[in-house]
């Protein structure tokens, strides 16, 4: 038990040499910062590296433990996306097609008419009860099968018949499921364009459970701002105009929308609610001027292109509306047949506005509404307050430990207090090796592990005490003190580190970041206390070879 | 000279004070459930709903101020409590600063934004120069979700624990140790009750900490149980369990000792926002020591151990118990 093999020896020394080098970095927290974001920058655009970069070297390791929002400061939200909007889309969308199978029947069938419905079902009325099977089966050729592992024979629309005269259309399960993992792709990927060109540092974006999007940004001065960028929809759509109205309760008919003028106060415009193009098939847009307005400039893909030179050709003459978030931001009249996909938005604009909605609409249109379920703003001055607080306490905290240490055990509690010194930079460095995030609780998860993990070492202590009681030369009385001691060391430390994991799996926030340093504090402290204080009490025996020993 | 908390050698027969701890701790675990449901826990906005603003100004305001101005708001229920700041008054650079809790808006979210911008900027107007701490809003959703979660993490981590002391001792241990955390945990939910503290997240963190360290400590009992069981074979289990006791006193109560030395600290230097999580933790330690002799050990001896140990003695008894060594 006293005597260690030489690569046993080296290695926990290694272990032990390496933890301090990885923790280094986060003692010159704002220094080893500078310097990794001038090196970031360096490589983005190509240039040297600015002075700042000097402030670490760079053969030393440089990753940081992450500071969480609770200690930099900035905005968490938890959004839920609103699934079921793209479900009615999906139905509106696939109305035209509904329309152009039906209508080569109409001697059979009689009269189509769309039914006002639930927005997640598309209802059609036929004129001739009697011919229903006909327009279901035409209807149900329309539908594409899909591949599900449920089973064959799943279709992508649903068509059923309701009473005598109405066809019921809607998605089909798998089809949901399939459109809900898509939105929650697109939603990511568009909040996550939109929260990176507003250029905020490191932000967190992430998929929770089926339809959350959890978003933490650091250095956001509020939620609301956050709210702000990833809230607007920013959708896009130009849409033929069937006429213009001053009544806002006025009824748009079926198919059709109405939208109030954004330049013309009192202003309505009847549309159709299916539009010629929309704003996913922008391929750029751009702030610019045009005879010394602001003006946005944009140019769709090939099919957005093609729809939109086709759409002018037709209708020249005849007004469309050009419509931003449910507005119509104007209503040109067609003078020409407009080819080559390109255009320009006019608008009662300065540049900051004609800039910003350039970016929204590049990042693209959200294809669901998000509605704010939890949103937390930390002030900077609170974070800088907190890590004041948590670097005091902890100091304090790990003196006082030391101290009593040393008073309860002598020699013995030295021994403890450096393996508990190596513990700490030994957390300090997995946590940043792992790129963990340090919260506040994660603070007071280093502190609880500084007083519990001597726990480990008191457990030996107290052991070897025993022994030497018994009567036992010291050399024996070490040995059976760690033996006899591990099975404690062991159990009482996995049940901790139960309780850590379930914190982890269940927790969020916060709570996770105090099961993370929590667990990692558990498994570096087994490691100190049954390795490191081991192999310094071996070391000391062999060399001074005392006769007694006194704990 | 060494510091000893207790003697070199203690004998102290703790199962005479069995009768009167256990009428102790079964009269708080009662008091504790009738002040759960007669007064209830004062819940934070995460299990409860609603937002919660922290500002600090310059000067100090009386907290009767800002309810004044932020009644004329019409927002229902409004609490403000002072916070003060031990670290801060030690630094020098004393700031005035108060939370301030309002109840859930409706049912949509979209109304809790509204209401979080009127009131700060009610409240710039009234107060120039009021910084906002923080900001947290959440809505019903997501608490009655986060109430759930948080009963959840408890109850598994209660289970898994039982499993595992099951596995490694004998399952009179395992209801001997739960007993022990079902006792802390009712007892600190009955201190929140009692107090009035705002119960929140961290507390449901906090708990499951002390669930692991109070295991930590009856586990460390139990093993030298285990151990002395092994080696007196006639002893009566009432003499093993208090010799097993009586021999690990001495580390039970220096790692309680560091423990609560780094959690006093935390707690009087730590600031606000930790400071109903350091204090669950003070609190469960106590209780957890405490509980690891008179409760876990007592329900062992009530449920009496299977003594026959005869047969492989290397394996201790169980199946799983090898791992160590």
């Amino acid at each position: 038990m006293l005597h260690f093999p030489l690569w046993k020896k080296t290695l926990i020394w290694l272990v032990c040499a390496l933890g301090v080098v990885m923790a280094m970095p986060n003692m010159w927290y704002a220094q080893v910062e500078r310097a990794n974001d001038a090196r970031v920058l360096a490589e983005e655009t190509g240039a040297e590296p600015g002075a700042d970069a000097a402030l670490w070297p760079e053969f030393m390791p440089s990753r940081l433990m992450n500071l969480g929002l609770d200690l930099r400061g900035g905005a968490h939200l938890l959004v839920e996306v609103q699934l079921e909007d793209v479900y009615a889309e999906r139905l509106e969308g696939f109305w035209p097609e509904v329309l152009s199978t039906l209508r080569p029947l109409r001697e059979e069938i009689g009269t189509i008419r769309r039914q006002a419905s639930n927005p997640d079902e598309l209802v059609v009325r036929i004129g001739n009860p009697a011919a229903m099977d006909t327009a279901l089966t035409a209807l149900r050729d329309l539908t594409r099968p899909v591949a599900s592992l449920t089973g064959v024979g799943t279709t992508d629309y649903v068509v059923s018949q309701a009473g005598d005269t109405d066809i019921v259309i809607t998605l089909s399960d798998v089809e949901k499921q399939a459109t809900d993992d898509r939105t929650m792709q697109q939603s990511l990927e568009i909040v996550r364009r939109r929260v990176d060109e507003s250029g905020t540092r490191e932000p967190t974006i992430q998929r929770q459970g089926q339809e959350r999007i959890l978003i933490q940004v650091p250095g956001a001065s509020s939620a609301q701002e956050v709210i702000d960028l990833i809230g607007t929809t920013a959708k896009l759509t130009f849409n033929p105009v069937v006429r213009r109205t001053t009544d806002a309760t006025e009824r748009a008919g079926v198919g059709n929308v109405i939208y109030p003028s954004v330049d013309e106060p009192g202003v309505f415009y009847v549309l159709e609610r299916r539009p010629v193009v929309s704003g996913e098939q922008l391929v750029d847009a751009q702030p610019t001027f045009q005879e010394n307005r602001p003006v946005v400039s944009f140019r769709f893909n090939g099919a957005g292109g093609r729809a939109f030179s086709e759409y002018t050709a037709q209708n020249i003459g005849s007004p469309f509306a050009i419509v931003l978030d449910e507005e119509v931001i104007s209503a040109p009249v067609i003078q020409s047949h407009i080819s080559g996909g390109a255009g320009i938005i006019t608008g009662r604009f300065d540049p900051a506005e004609t800039t910003r909605l350039a970016i929204l609409l590049r990042a693209g249109a959200l294809p669901a509404e998000l509605v704010v379920l939890e949103q937390r703003t930390i002030g900077p001055e609170l974070g800088a307050d907190s890590i004041e607080a948590g670097r005091l306490a902890t100091m304090i905290a790990f003196a006082a430990v030391l101290v009593f240490m040393f008073l309860a055990y002598g020699t013995f509690g030295l021994f403890a207090n450096v393996a508990l010194i190596l513990n700490v930079a030994l957390i300090m460095g997995l946590l940043s090796a792992i790129g963990a995030t340090l919260t506040l609780p994660g603070i007071a998860g280093i502190v609880l592990t500084v007083g519990m993990a001597v726990d480990a070492n008191v457990l030996v202590f107290e052991r070897i005490r025993e022994e030497l009681k018994r009567a036992k030369g010291p050399a024996r009385a070490i040995e059976l003190g760690y033996e006899k001691a591990f099975s404690a060391i062991i159990d009482a430390n996995i049940t901790t580190f139960i309780a850590a994991v379930i914190l982890f799996a269940i927790g969020s926030g916060p709570v996770r970041g105090f099961s993370v340093t929590l667990g990692i504090g558990i498994i570096t402290s087994v490691f100190t206390a049954v390795f490191v204080t081991r192999l310094i009490v071996a070391t000391w025996y062999n060399i001074r070879r005392p006769k007694t020993v006194t704990i | 000279m060494r510091l000893k908390l207790v003697p070199e050698t203690t004998n102290i027969d703790f199962f005479r004070f069995v009768p009167i701890t256990f009428g102790i701790s079964a009269v708080a675990a009662v008091a504790s459930i009738v002040l759960f449901f007669l007064v209830g826990l004062n819940y934070g906005i995460d299990f409860r709903g609603g937002t919660v603003i922290m500002t600090e100004t310059e000067e100090e305001v009386p907290i009767g101020e800002y309810r004044d101005i932020l009644g004329t708001l019409d927002l229902g229920d409004i609490a403000v409590t002072e916070i003060s700041d031990p670290a801060a008054q030690l630094t020098g650079d004393e700031q005035f600063s108060a939370l301030i809790r309002i109840e859930q808006q409706g049912d949509d979210p979209a109304s809790q934004n509204v209401v979080i911008v009127e009131v700060q900027q009610t409240l710039s107007e009234a107060f120039p120069g009021i910084l906002f701490l923080s900001t947290e809003s959440v809505g019903a959703k997501v608490s009655g979700e986060l109430v759930q979660a948080g009963i959840l993490a408890v109850v598994l981590a209660i289970g898994a624990v039982l499993f595992y002391i099951w596995l490694r001792f004998e399952w009179q241990f395992s209801v001997g140790a739960v007993a022990a955390l079902i006792h802390d945990v009712i007892l600190t939910i009955g201190v929140f009750a009692l107090v009035g503290l705002e119960f929140n997240l961290a507390i449901v963190a906090a708990i499951l900490t002390i669930v692991g360290y109070s295991l930590n400590d009856t586990v460390v009992v139990f093993d030298r149980v285990r151990e002395n069981l092994r080696r007196y074979k006639t002893k009566p289990l009432k003499d093993v369990l208090n010799l097993s006791i009586n021999e690990t006193l001495s580390r039970t109560l220096m790692t309680s000792v560091t423990t609560l030395i780094a959690l006093i600290s935390l707690y009087v230097l730590g600031g606000e926002v930790i400071r109903g999580f350091t204090f669950a933790m003070i609190w469960g330690v106590i209780v957890g020591t405490y509980s690891s002799i008179f409760v876990a050990s007592a329900v062992l001896l009530r449920l009496d151990v299977k003594r026959d140990w005869s047969k492989d003695d290397s394996k201790g008894g169980t199946q799983f118990a090898n791992i160590d060594a």
